[in-house]
């Protein structure tokens, strides 16, 4: 609400400063701290001496409330693309890359896509969050240029057959979570509290719902909450704790997650909690009590600590360069920059090809790749979705441990 | 009947928040006439404060408190120096371009300090919580505080707005800020006052608000400070009892909506709420209709 009015009024402001050039204010000085900010990141220097480069282009919010998850993809492809680079490039050819923020909005996301394609991109490895990424979805189909998401878990995100995903769907997850509950016996009634203005909230939810029908527990509560109302939850959990469930399923990420903790903790409640991927990062949430999360049990491609040797290169190089443990979205974003080289290699491409002749042979070598990377192994692509397992991590003592 | 009584203590003590932000919002707009849509991100900074000085520092919550009023009192009044000011006599529309931009400003600067990732807030509040009906019912210490905070904060203000001087220059100001001035009241220092004052409050809110809802981001203070404008507009903008019930009733309101009607439609039914008060009371419930004499 106060974004569209803002605009609106951004957009007036512009006006009457072109009408009257005199009328410089500190309006105009404030503002320019919100306009739009791009980072770009040469991956090579290169490009001057004309040689040819494969250009990859990023896109993600690097500003606004979903900064962290953009964040987080824009250094895991920094990491992989060097790592490409110091080891002689793809098909002996070097890659440029260039990151756009688009705030996690569908018409910014459209904005950094045109910048992006000006630079000359040939390939897209985003965007971030699902709703922009459907809207780029749109674009890339009628360019016919290569894209993969790294994180975009809307179904909608690959429903191209230029378009593929690294990370699990969000009907997987919903699926994938109702069956480890049901067949594991964590619980006879379940109450769901998700984010019904979030299309990766609602789409957990939604398939979670449909699975649990053929699940030996019962969903006894219902509730939702929205961007706008997302303060207090002290009605949600109460409802869950009346309803007398046993456990709390909680398809959102982890920023309203600790809310939900604390309030459950307020009330009393001590349920089973169980989330999806977006409770990757509730430990590290700033002096969070994370005696909070204990026996916090979620469904997820990586977690940092596994003994897994790309595991720990990744996890490693990561470290040293961005001082934090790398969360799922990193990982996939490394792992997506891993993949597109399999793709290239694999249809035997080179940088002179135009974007649209390069995502055909890429399109057309995808059944040929199968992937091994830090997020899963011989993983395959059908209709875009990797075929790969999901970990089940639980909380224990305060550390990720893998179940 | 215990639940229900349980949604009206939630809903009370979301309202109270809502009340000292409105409170802030009423009182700049009262007076200065314009609106600060940058005061929910005084807020946050306010509560980005006491996380820095007690969580960071390892201060005493109290000092830490104390030191975000006085940071903030002091971004109130710089803001209001650097961006308000030199718009005075600029249109409306320009001053609350500037409020928007101040707003955007401060979220950006906290996001280049702090960074996007979420801080978990230690409540302030060290009260135990009080247990009623054999446990049916939990008041929590952070409830009792902030409501009785917002209280105390509102008779404070109606006593300083009508007992002291420059309360009272306050009032004038607001009625008509010419006439004030033709009668000796120094309308850019009671300004600057003002946004002091409304600044100082935000900190507080800021501190209640993390303390009840313990997470921490950038972008924290904006949607209750929403809220808070449309408690205000509720309530009267310009009145502070006005300000005051505006914030309790919307809180209770949205509560009890998520309770008994929709978790999803409760923002639907509060604005609905706020239409029909406005198309029966166009200035709000305790606003005063304000003639224009020919």
């Amino acid at each position: 609400m106060k974004k569209a009015l803002s605009l609106l009024l951004v957009g007036a402001m512009t006006l009457s400063l072109a009408a009257c050039g005199n009328s410089s204010s500190d309006s105009a000085e404030t503002d320019s701290a919100a306009t739009e900010e791009s980072t770009t990141t040469e991956a090579s220097d290169s490009e001057g001496s004309g040689e040819a480069v494969f250009k990859i282009g990023g896109i993600g919010p690097i500003t606004g409330g979903t900064a962290i998850y953009g964040t987080a993809v824009q250094n895991g492809i920094q990491i992989a693309v060097d790592e490409i680079n110091a080891a002689g490039g793809i098909n002996g050819y070097q890659i440029n890359y260039d990151f756009q923020d688009d705030e996690g909005d569908s018409e910014k996301a459209i904005n950094a896509y045109n910048t992006l394609k000006d630079w000359g991109m040939q390939v897209l490895v985003g965007t971030v969050t699902s709703a922009p990424c459907i809207a780029v979805a749109e674009e890339t189909h009628n360019d016919n240029m290569f894209q993969i998401t790294p994180s975009g878990t809307a179904v909608e995100c690959v429903q191209y057959e230029n378009t593929l995903r690294m990370c699990f769907s969000d009907p997987t997850q919903g699926t994938e979570s109702a069956k480890y509950i049901g067949e594991n016996g964590m619980a006879t009634k379940v109450a769901v509290i998700y984010d019904s203005s979030d299309v990766y909230s609602t789409g957990i939810y939604e398939a979670f719902a449909a699975e649990a029908a053929n699940q030996p527990f019962e969903i006894v509560s219902v509730e939702a909450f929205t961007a706008d109302s997302k303060t207090d939850f002290s009605v949600q959990v109460q409802k869950s704790k009346e309803a007398g469930a046993d456990l709390l399923f909680m398809p959102f990420y982890y920023t309203e997650a600790s809310l939900v903790l604390a309030e459950c903790d307020k009330q009393g409640y001590e349920p089973v909690f169980f989330g999806c991927d977006g409770m990757d990062g509730i430990l590290g949430v700033e002096n969070f009590d994370v005696a909070l999360a204990e026996g916090l049990t979620f469904l997820a491609p990586f977690v940092a600590k596994s003994e897994d040797e790309m595991v720990q290169n990744f996890v490693t190089k990561y470290e040293e360069a961005y001082g934090e443990t790398p969360n799922q979205f990193a990982a996939d974003a490394y792992d997506s920059v891993y993949v597109v080289k399999a793709a290239i290699e694999a249809a035997g491409a080179t940088p002179d090809m135009s974007a649209s002749d390069l995502c055909d042979a890429m399109v057309g070598a995808m059944p040929s790749v199968t992937y091994d990377g830090v997020t899963g192994k011989s993983i395959t692509w059908t209709d875009g979705e990797p075929n790969k397992a999901p970990l089940v991590v639980q909380v224990v003592n305060g550390e990720y441990t893998e179940l | 009947m215990i639940g229900f009584i349980s949604y009206l203590v939630n809903g009370i003590s979301l309202g109270s928040v809502y009340a000292i932000i409105a409170l802030g919002y009423t009182m700049v707009y009262g007076i200065a006439k314009m609106l600060n849509f940058a005061h929910g991100d005084v807020i946050m900074i306010g509560a980005f404060v006491v996380f820095s000085t007690v969580s960071g520092a390892g201060l005493p919550p109290v000092i830490g408190v104390l030191i975000s009023v006085v940071a903030c009192t002091l971004l109130g009044m710089a803001i209001e120096r650097i961006a308000y000011k030199p718009l005075r006599k600029a249109s409306k529309l320009a001053v609350l371009i500037t409020a928007i931009g101040v707003s955007y400003f401060l979220q950006n600067v906290a996001l280049l300090i702090y960074g996007a990732n979420t801080k978990s807030f230690t409540s302030v509040v060290t009260i135990e919580p009080l247990t009623l009906a054999d446990g049916a019912l939990v008041i929590s210490g952070e409830t009792i505080v902030t409501v009785a905070a917002c209280i105390i904060i509102m008779i404070g203000l109606m006593t300083f707005m009508k007992y002291s001087k420059s309360g009272r220059a306050m009032l004038a100001v607001s009625e008509d800020s010419g006439a004030a001035q033709l009668m000796g009241v120094n309308v850019n220092s009671t300004i600057a006052l003002t946004f002091a004052i409304g600044s100082a409050l935000a900190a507080i809110a800021g501190v209640l608000l993390c303390s009840s809802y313990p997470s921490l981001t950038p972008y924290t203070g904006s949607m209750p400070g929403i809220k808070a404008f449309v408690a205000a507009v509720f309530g009267g903008i310009g009145s502070i009892p006005g300000a005051f019930i505006g914030g309790i009733l919307l809180g209770v309101i949205e509560i009890l909506g998520k309770a008994y009607v929709s978790s999803q439609l409760a923002d639907a039914i509060v604005f609905a709420v706020l239409i029909i008060v406005l198309l029966v009371k166009p200035t709000g419930l305790l606003g005063k209709q304000i003639q224009e004499k020919v």
